[in-house]
């Protein structure tokens, strides 16, 4: 320095125009020179404070920035029927996600009305998330139509709204028309209320889980679990690197005791008809058939139903959500009648020979009962008034061997209590037996002798759920075996009951059930040439007899229509119980059962011809013999 | 002037230190840019460095004094170029600040630093008192301020305020009550990032994005929060070339031109930034050194506006970097990718090293 400063003060040579010495300037660049210095350390300490002081933060935002987590959906089992063809299958679609780590409030406006959602819905779904870890995606759409699917592929560039993000999934397709829509259920995303319950302990936001019937009673079989893939992507949210893949486990499938044959028959012969069919075998309760009209589209509930389609649904006075075969409690009527002749003959308070007079009608403990008919029976014995369901006759059965016998043999039958299928399919209603000791229970009252009399013809206080009665008559025509009804193949069932029942009772209650629809009875119009198939109609109030007479009664009033037919008549392999709501009588069921019972056999038959195997493009279905 | 001047008088500890720096630079444009649409801008870097060293030597080989002399000529073509670039130039990013000329892109702003310099080494150096007066200082302002304006209107508000320090330098250089000024801008510095810290965060964002909003399309203080990200990071040591995932994925806008000391930072670590910091540090003293030793005001003013210019744009662009000053787009000297900007730096220095060669009178 101080060599260059005498250099500075040489004299200078060239032509000088102006006083010209830069000592004057020193102080002011050694100024200039402390203010680097600090300019200098300033910039350091910037250095130091974001590396070495919050290194750890950095670090820990610099991964977040690069690493995302994309959850890989586990396609749900498929749904099969007895034979293996496809019920329930799953289709692919795109979901779309957004990301919260990018995501701007302002864009939420513009993304729901581009894929059709409320936005305030969108905001309060978002809202939820607020309290789980931001790099969780949230799902705002499954199955996109192609046009929102355009919306997002278009719009998801880093100067649009990068927030959205487009999966691919597999989605839940049900049958059109609501085919067994009760039995099947829905799946749906997992609700506020049930991320509560310890039930759902393992679930979390987001996911899709079986809600009714059978989706949500084997949700642990049918669910797959989802893979993930953590990704490595750059600010333009491509991916560049795997880090870790684990992939999705697909749900097992359930194989059904349905046969999607019979069952598209019963759904057929129920269109535009309240009412149930359910078709067992008796011989192992595996459930051929169940249908509940007015049904509901399981599709519509896809992952979130729209609020309109769900109150159309919920207010609908006919109530499409219930599953009327296992949940509808509807007095029997004559359709008991099987069972009350049962209870007399056991109890050895008629023979078969037991014979009374139809007059129309007839008079017990001071009041008149009438007989359905407009005319009389004349002179009825048991076989004959199965046949014709004489009331009058069943009057003095049910006088003759009391209220006590009639609960035993009815809840012998498996009547009054669940039959069982609520493994399967919850909810299922129980019915009721009367008998004095309920009456007593319940109303405490005491029983009078009169209501045996109602109860004898399936009216009183006795009710039946369709299954129930499938079941009972199922089980009596099997020689007094019940099976558990169910609805899963293979599944273990427990040890059938097995009433302590005469043969030869039986065998006189069947030739009735027999007579009913072969011999010109009630239940003609369900005859099979060929087949021998037995049953029996009822009609059932809804309404008192003076209620009817007044003229004021809408059709929502009119009888119930039953008919609960099996065949053949020895060791029968079918039993189809048909509810028909307001059907006024049972007469206009029997071609229901008559048609499932058919598609039954016909099935078989076709199935027993010997084949041409060279012809045979697929795989026989086996159907049990 | 006739008298032979040989290579070895250069300032060769300026020039390696700008080589060192220089190459630094091209290795984390390289490092930026391997696999991206921009891969070849690290050789593009080399050469325009090696087209730099050829324009360095012909700022160094003409006299400044014969510089000096043709200010009002040098002036008045930087304002027609300003406007040109105004008139007809490419629109980038929202803003006309590069001009074409025979299949070059030149960012005209760059060069009238240059020109900026000059003219104030010359007005301050024919002064014949020791302190500035009110009408030298108008004159000085509206020179300056047209330029800055320009400048400030393509919008380029980062470049246009560039101008200003060289003035401010130069004004506190040549005495203006310097004794007061200098209480006022202590008082400013103080003032104006305590000022900054009473600022709400929205507040703070609003300023950014209305001081140069088309840089922030992202949103305010998205480029601000990848750059800290990206320098913190990278720790004492770094994460290593090409391993900085900031910079590598892209999170971290232009690694190369204006982030490129968050880039270096990320990949660098604490110890690389000491190391570079250090180095610009010898650049800015050996500039200082070369004023002091000048052999008249009009180079040591040359000389100080240069220093105060480089200091400048290491303030501004280092301290975007750590979140410490607003994003305004000013680029790196001898680290940042870019012709323009490489040549002016290298034209500077060019100059420093034309005053040094005469340091002894000519």
């Amino acid at each position: 320095m101080q060599a260059d400063r005498e250099r500075v003060n040489l004299p200078d040579s060239s032509t000088q125009l102006f006083h010209d010495d830069t000592k004057f300037a020193l102080d002011r660049i050694a100024v200039f020179q402390y203010l680097s210095v600090g300019i200098f350390l300033f910039l350091i300490c910037g250095f130091w404070v974001l590396q070495v002081r919050d290194h750890a933060a950095n670090s820990e935002m610099a991964e977040r920035n690069r690493i995302k987590t994309v959850p890989l959906l586990a396609p749900r089992g498929k749904i099969l029927d007895r034979d293996g063809r496809v019920i329930v299958d799953n289709h692919s679609a795109y979901t779309v996600m957004l990301t919260r780590e990018n995501l701007k409030s302002e864009h939420v406006q513009s993304i729901a009305d581009g894929l059709n959602l409320d936005p305030d819905d969108l905001r309060i779904r978002l809202r939820r998330y607020e309290s789980r870890p931001k790099y969780i995606p949230v799902m705002i759409k499954q199955e996109l139509s192609p046009g929102e699917l355009a919306f997002v592929e278009s719009h998801r560039d880093p100067e649009t709204f990068p927030e959205m993000e487009l999966i691919q999934n597999q989605r839940r397709l049900y049958p059109h028309g609501g085919l067994a829509a009760h039995v099947i259920g829905y799946v749906g995303e997992i609700s506020e209320q049930e991320l509560n319950l310890p039930e759902f302990a393992k679930y979390s936001q987001g996911d899709v889980i079986g809600k009714f019937g059978l989706e949500r009673q084997y949700n642990d079989t049918l669910i797959g679990i989802d893979g993930q893939r953590r990704v490595v992507v750059d600010s333009m949210g491509r991916e560049r690197e795997v880090l870790e893949s684990k992939e999705a486990t697909p749900g097992h499938n359930l194989q059904l005791t349905l046969d999607l044959d019979l069952q598209a028959v019963a759904e057929l012969s129920m269109e535009n008809r309240r009412g149930a069919v359910v078709a067992l075998d008796p011989r192992s309760g595996e459930v051929l058939a169940m249908v509940s009209r007015p049904a509901f589209d399981p599709n519509a509930f896809a992952i979130r139903i729209r609020a309109q389609d769900w109150k159309e649904l919920t207010s609908n006075p006919y109530n499409p959500l219930m599953n009327r075969a296992i949940q509808a409690q509807f007095a029997p009527g004559s359709t008991f009648k099987p069972i009350v002749a049962l209870a007399g003959l056991e109890s050895g308070s008629i023979d078969d020979h037991f014979s009374v007079h139809c007059g129309g009608g007839a008079t017990f403990y001071g009041r008149y009962f009438k007989c359905w008919i407009k005319g009389a029976h004349g002179a009825v014995e048991l076989h004959r008034g199965i046949v014709q369901s004489c009331d009058v006759y069943f009057y003095n059965v049910g006088n003759k061997t009391g209220i006590d016998s009639i609960a035993e043999y009815a809840q012998m039958a498996g009547l009054g209590k669940k039959t069982g299928v609520d493994f399967d399919l919850p909810g299922e209603a129980e019915g009721l037996v009367p008998s004095p000791k309920w009456k007593l229970r319940t109303q405490r009252e005491k029983w009078c002798a009169g209501e045996t009399i109602s109860v004898a013809i399936g009216h009183g206080a006795v009710t039946v759920t369709p299954i129930q009665l499938a079941s009972a008559i199922g089980g009596v025509a099997s020689g007094g075996v019940w099976y558990r009804p169910h609805l899963v193949k293979g599944a273990a069932v427990p040890e059938p009951r097995r009433g302590n029942l005469h043969a030869d009772n039986i065998a006189k209650v069947i030739s009735g059930m027999y007579g009913v629809v072969n011999e010109g009875g009630t239940g003609a119009s369900a005859a099979i040439p060929g087949l021998q198939l037995c049953g029996k109609t009822g009609s059932a109030q809804r309404a008192s007899n003076a209620l009817v007479k007044s003229g004021r009664v809408g059709r929502e009033m009119k009888d119930n229509a039953w008919f609960v037919g099996f065949a053949p008549r020895e060791n029968p392999e079918i039993v189809v119980a048909v509810l028909f709501e307001n059907g006024e009588h049972g007469n206009l069921a029997a071609p229901i059962a008559r048609d499932v019972i058919k598609a039954y056999f016909d099935k078989k038959t076709r199935l027993a011809r010997p084949s041409q195997p060279q012809l045979a493009l697929f795989q026989r279905p086996q159907v049990p013999n | 002037m006739a008298r032979y001047r040989s290579l070895r008088d250069l300032d060769w500890t300026l020039l390696i230190i700008a080589l060192i720096i220089c190459s630094l630079g091209v290795l984390q444009i390289y490092s930026a840019t391997h696999d991206t649409k921009w891969r070849n801008a690290w050789w593009k870097q080399i050469v325009w460095i090696l087209i730099g060293l050829g324009i360095m030597w012909v700022a160094t080989s003409i006299d400044y004094h014969t510089l000096l002399s043709q200010v009002p000529v040098l002036y008045a073509i930087s304002i027609v170029a300003l406007i040109a670039t105004f008139a007809v130039g490419d629109v980038v990013f929202h803003s006309r600040r590069w001009i074409t000329i025979f299949g070059f892109t030149f960012q005209t702003s760059e060069f009238e630093k240059i020109v900026i310099i000059l003219m104030l080494a010359r007005y301050l150096s024919e002064l014949k008192r020791e302190e500035l007066g009110i009408r030298d200082l108008l004159k000085l302002g509206g020179l300056v301020g047209i330029p800055t304006a320009l400048v400030m209107y393509q919008p380029d508000l980062g470049t246009g305020l560039t101008y200003l320090p060289i003035l401010a330098a130069g004004v506190l250089m040549a005495g203006l009550r310097w004794r007061y000024l200098a209480a006022v801008a202590i008082a400013c510095a103080l003032i104006l990032p305590v000022g900054w810290h009473f600022l709400k965060d929205y507040q703070r964002a609003r300023l950014i994005t209305f001081l140069d909003p088309s840089r922030d399309p992202r949103g305010a203080g998205y480029q601000v929060i990848q750059s800290k990200i990206a320098v913190g990071s990278g720790g004492m040591w770094g994460r290593g070339v090409t391993h900085g995932t900031q910079t590598q994925l892209r999170f971290l806008p232009v690694p190369h031109t204006d982030f490129i000391m968050s880039a270096f930072a990320e990949e660098h670590g604490f110890v690389g930034v000491v190391v570079v910091l250090g180095l610009y540090f010898l650049l800015l003293m050996q500039v200082v050194q070369n004023a002091q030793t000048a052999s008249d005001r009009a180079g040591m003013y040359i000389c100080m506006g240069v220093a105060t210019l480089l200091l400048f744009h290491l303030l501004v662009n280092v301290g975007m970097a750590v979140g410490m000053m607003p994003v305004t787009g000013i680029p790196l000297p001898l680290m940042s990718s870019g012709g323009s900007s490489t040549f002016s730096v290298f034209m500077m220095l060019g100059l420093v090293n034309n005053v040094r060669l005469r340091r002894f009178g000519s």
